[in-house]
């Protein structure tokens, strides 16, 4: 059971084989047991949950299942909850209570979904390990010594290790897909504009976006056809969305068993020099599987690959360095002891509530942004995105979807990257460019190197979520990666169901 | 590229002590040396990506709809003094 | 040799929509500190801005007055500063590409005469909240009620010369803005703001340094802060100095500015598109359906008086004024078309004279258009002079009762009958012997003394026109 995918739990709930209740108190002792270890959750309110699964159940009773009914999904620390503190692993929002919930938050709670807690992260979502979260690093539970990748490594960890079926994160550069992959589960970044952004705490606003990391392709339609859909309060929300629309129309998708006719792209910047030869390995022989469900494989090329990070590290920290600035010690987060005056309240406020990865992409964007420099590093950067951008759109004239590795190397060491931020940035190599364009991207299990989970990343056109999970699900159904469980977390603990 | 780090830190409201400083700035320059290489890339003509999508801005109609709720609101302010937030001197 | 001023004026005004530019709180001015406040004016985190269409569209109504350019597309920045009272840290504004470009307002000046200033552009932007510190010690209070409440900035070219060409181009946007119901434009309450960019140079000289005045909202302390500037500048030169590229207080009570180089020199606003907002577009079918409801604007209006109604330019200016001014003459003279001349000096002088010295005007006017018009018909009407006219308005004004009961009530009306004026005249010349000798042998200067006595014996109700007839005639003997 714990291992089981939400659509499985679902349907024991929807039989009556077991409770909302029973389901919330199996992960809550799971969260128990290993949560000390693994650090995947940074708050967790036991008697929240269980009253949340106590209503859903009565809901249930009285009304008919909704479309997550008694569902438990946790939630990255960047999201914006009534109940319980919002920190975003930052001490800047150091026991910070939102006096609101994300609009996902609410479009989950109004579908029936029990949420349990809030997971650990990178510190405002600025990181690739989890490492630089202000509640501690997290822990893979395929090797304990390594990260799980980041900034959604609780929300990944948590799913891995079975603490929870599902999990909400957010992606601005790879945050959803890149973790996924190191830890051997799906996760799915959206569209941008697909999914509401209000209420999640901004990191670099034109290219945030949400998304779900569970065990299978099916759960990760569900939960987007849950949080999808238009939001009058975000501007950059888009009205009338093409693609999916209902629950049945998402979930239709991953009937896919067969790729006949697909013409997957398999661009040729992404197999080159700095890729493990293992996780190449894996890769090329999950294309070969896909050729084998009848797809064409297409070589392409998009040719200014290597220019993504670059621009990401201009754009990113420019929006970020304005998005941060609200964190100014006046109307909520930490205020330092006795300033001497306003000058002083700000700077040690902010010296003593950000983390050094923080600052410095703060400081990196506030000199992109400063007068003298704008022309070279934003607005070029920002021309070099429309090149990416039409790349892609070149690209898909002659393919249907789009297939490389989702991250260059399996997961890292703790500690192994921390004083070379730049080797760092270069990890999400494979994943920034999906951002940059604005396009939907999934990563799910395709094998494993030196003992570690390898992920496979689709992209497609945008809008296009159908196409990305329809081939994802024909995959899955024919690969067993996804069903495979980490030794050491793989006991079911506690409450027996 | 040489970077006055203390002077951007200003900017952005940084506190940074001199030993955050002198580590800070390599590692800045080391990121922006990186971000270099776009200055090579001749981008002549292209119209800077500002939105992923071609999309106009929705607007809100011109209607009330939130109320008084100082008080929640306030719960999280570092410091309040009958309903203002309190902050050293503004000098002007 | 001579100096020439530059002068260019910086316009922040409130647009006056219901809610505030970004989210649904109240913009209603006085309420207790921080009670219409939310998340998103707040600046509190995830919380995202969706801009007004009413402030759009009031925006878009200001330039087509001013003849300007509407952008179909424009675009919205951030503007990064460090302030307690900006709660995100940033001020939404439009920096590259606002909405309204190249327009003008044209100006009269006694010592420069007729000309037309350019206005650059008109930009939407978010107004911050307000910073307290009159009575505190240490600490200052920030009310973030103001935070997020839209405004239009209005830059115009440095076209000025004088203080009064400043003055007058204020003047006359104030009271363009207020005809077009754009703005509530209360200087009191800082809903129309300036900033004024002043810099000399000889003439022919290419432009001087300049420093901007910041934030002045009086006619007459922007033309103070203008004059000291001006002599500022023009000593600094002269003593062999440097004008700084600087940003000055105006301090009204000391009557001098001071530098605010402390402030600025941190500054660097490090504007970049707002990613939260896609571009603003407009379709060229709004825009026209806009301009087709524009109102008849204060020059347009005023050449109509002038040329309709025969008024005199200052009549027509002074009712031109505010548009509750000019409704009100209107309704006037449509109920009452007789005399629209004297309906307009009789406004002009006498009723908003009245009004001003009891502290309240055409809007709170004690007596309706239609009241006045009947006074004005019983002068037509020659039911009385206009001396007991104005008479009867204090009465009208202080009581509300309509001029006919008045003239009734006080038995005012004027004595047009030729056989009672003929007796008084007669008694008075029997009772002046003396004098009417004096006016027969050429003293002709007595004639007012005849008029004075008869209109004292009449109390004033007889007849001046009459009067004055049977006086000549009668002393002819």
């Amino acid at each position: 059971m714990p291992f089981s995918s939400l659509s499985h739990i679902q349907e024991r709930l929807n039989n009556a084989e077991t409770t909302a209740v029973e389901v919330a108190q199996l992960y809550l002792n799971r969260i128990a047991a290993y949560n000390d270890t693994l650090n995947a959750f940074v708050h967790i309110d036991s008697a929240h949950v269980l009253a949340q699964a106590e209503a859903s159940d009565k809901y249930r009773a009285e009304h008919g299942a909704r479309a997550l009914e008694g569902l438990p999904i946790a939630i990255k620390d960047i999201f914006c909850t009534q109940h319980g503190p919002t920190q975003c692993c930052s001490n800047i929002l150091k026991d910070f209570h939102a006096p609101y919930d994300a609009h996902v938050i609410t479009k989950l709670k109004e579908a029936g979904a029990v949420l349990v807690g809030k997971t650990n992260m990178d510190e405002f979502a600025m990181g690739s390990s989890n490492e630089t979260s202000a509640f501690g690093l997290c822990r893979n539970p395929w090797n304990t010594d390594c990260i799980p990748g980041g900034s959604s490594g609780g929300s990944a960890v948590a799913v891995a290790a079975a603490l929870t079926p599902a999990a909400l994160g957010t992606d601005t550069g790879g945050s959803i897909r890149q973790p996924a992959s190191l830890t051997g589960i799906t996760g799915l970044k959206p569209t941008y504009g697909r999914v509401s952004r209000r209420g999640i705490i901004a990191f670099a606003s034109s290219l945030d976006q949400a998304g779900p990391m569970t065990r299978t392709v099916k759960d990760a339609a569900m939960i987007t056809a849950a949080i999808a859909g238009h939001d009058s309060g975000d501007a950059t929300s888009v009205a009338d969305a093409p693609g999916p629309q209902s629950q049945a129309d998402w979930l239709a998708v991953c009937d896919q068993k067969d790729m006949k006719g697909m013409r997957i792209g398999v661009p040729k910047e992404y197999f080159v020099e700095g890729m493990d030869a293992d996780v190449r390995v894996q890769v090329e022989a999950a294309l070969k599987q896909c050729e084998a469900l009848g797809a064409e494989l297409v070589d392409i090329s998009l040719p200014n690959t290597n220019l993504a990070v670059a621009a990401y590290y201009v754009i990113a920290p420019s929006e970020a360095s304005a998005n941060l600035s609200r964190y100014d010690a006046v109307r909520f987060g930490h205020r330092c002891d006795n300033p001497e005056d306003l000058l002083d309240m700000y700077t040690r406020s902010r010296d003593e509530g950000f983390g050094s990865e923080v600052k410095r992409r703060i400081l990196t964007g506030a000199f992109a942004l400063s007068s003298g420099y704008y022309d070279a590093y934003y607005l070029k950067a920002q021309q070099v995105r429309t090149m990416i951008q039409q790349d892609f759109l070149t690209a898909f004239e002659s393919v249907d979807i789009i297939a490389t590795p989702t991250s260059p190397i399996t997961a890292f060491k703790l500690g192994e990257k921390t004083d070379d931020p730049l080797t760092m940035y270069l990890s999400d190599i494979y994943t920034i460019a999906v951002n940059l364009a604005g396009l939907p991207g999934l990563s799910q299990p395709c094998g494993f190197a030196h003992d570690l989970p390898v992920g496979l990343q689709w992209i497609a056109p945008a809008w296009r979520e159908d196409v990305l999970l329809g081939a994802a699900s024909a995959y899955e159904a024919t690969s067993h990666w996804y069903n495979k469980t980490p030794q050491a977390f793989d006991q079911p603990s506690g409450g027996e169901t | 590229m040489d970077i006055d780090v203390q002077k951007v830190a200003m900017l952005a409201r940084i506190r940074l002590t001199d030993d955050e400083a002198t580590e800070l700035g390599p590692q800045l320059s080391e990121i922006l040396g990186y971000v270099d290489q776009l200055a090579a890339v001749n981008t002549d003509g292209i119209v800077p990506t500002a939105h992923p999508h071609d999309a106009a801005m929705p607007l809100r109609a011109n209607i009330v709809t939130n109320g008084n709720h100082r008080d929640a609101l306030q719960a999280v302010a570092p410091k309040t003094e009958a309903g203002l937030y309190v902050v050293p001197k503004v000098i002007e | 040799m001579s100096w020439e001023v530059v002068i260019g004026l910086e316009v922040h005004c409130q647009i006056n929509t219901d809610t505030k530019a970004f989210c649904g709180c109240s913009t209603v001015f006085g309420a207790e500190p921080n009670t219409q406040t939310c998340p998103v004016c707040l600046g509190m985190p995830g919380q995202l801005p969706v801009l007004n269409t009413l402030a759009v569209d009031k925006t878009i109504l200001t330039g087509l007055a001013i003849d300007a350019e509407i952008n179909l597309e424009s675009k919205f920045d951030r503007k990064n500063y460090f302030y307690p009272d900006l709660p995100k840290g940033y001020q939404i504004s439009q920096f590259t590409i606002p909405l309204v470009e190249h327009g003008h307002m044209d100006i009269t000046t006694k010592e420069r005469g007729d000309r037309r200033i350019g206005i650059t552009r008109i930009h939407m932007e978010e107004d911050a909240g307000k910073s307290m510190h009159e009575g505190l010690e240490a600490v200052s209070h920030i009310d973030l009620n103001r935070s997020g409440i839209p405004l239009m900035e209005i830059v115009s070219e440095p076209d000025m010369r004088t203080a009064d060409e400043a003055i007058a181009y204020l003047k006359n946007l104030h009271q363009l803005i207020r005809f077009l119901g754009v703005s509530g434009a209360d200087m009191e309450k800082g809903q129309f703001r300036c900033d004024a960019n002043v810099s000399v140079r000889r003439p022919g000289e290419a432009l001087g340094t300049r420093t901007e005045m910041k934030n002045m909202n009086s006619f007459r302390f922007i033309k103070q802060a203008i004059d000291y500037e001006v002599m500022r500048q023009i000593e600094v030169i002269e003593d062999g100095g440097k004008v700084v590229q600087e940003s000055r207080l105006w301090d009204s009570v000391k009557s001098e500015s001071r530098s605010m180089r402390s402030k600025e020199e941190a500054n660097d606003y490090r504007y970049f598109p707002e990613p939260d907002l896609p571009p603003l577009r407009v379709s060229q079918l709004e825009v026209d359906n806009l301009k087709a409801g524009l109102p008849e604007l204060p020059h347009q209006l005023r050449a109509r008086f002038e040329a309709e109604f025969g008024l005199s330019a200052y009549d027509a200016d002074v009712l031109t004024q505010t548009r509750e001014l000019s409704d009100w003459y209107e309704t006037l003279v449509a109920t009452h078309p007789s005399d629209p001349k004297r309906c307009a000096n009789w406004m002009a002088n006498e009723l908003l004279g009245r009004l001003k010295e009891m502290g309240s005007d055409i809007a709170n006017a004690p007596i309706s258009p239609e009241a006045f018009g009947k006074l004005m018909d019983r002068m037509a009407d020659n039911t009385i002079s206009g001396k007991i006219a104005k008479d009867v308005l204090d009465a009208m004004m202080n009581s509300g009762i309509s001029a006919d009961t008045i003239i009734e009530e006080k038995g005012l009306k004027q004595v047009s009958d030729t056989g009672a004026i003929d007796a008084m005249i007669l008694d008075i010349m029997a009772a002046n012997q003396g004098q009417v000798e004096a006016y027969r042998s050429g003293k002709d200067k007595l004639f007012g003394f005849f008029v004075g006595q008869v209109m004292k014996a009449s109390k004033g109700k007889a007849n001046p026109g009459m009067v004055n007839q049977r006086l000549k005639e009668l002393l002819q003997g």
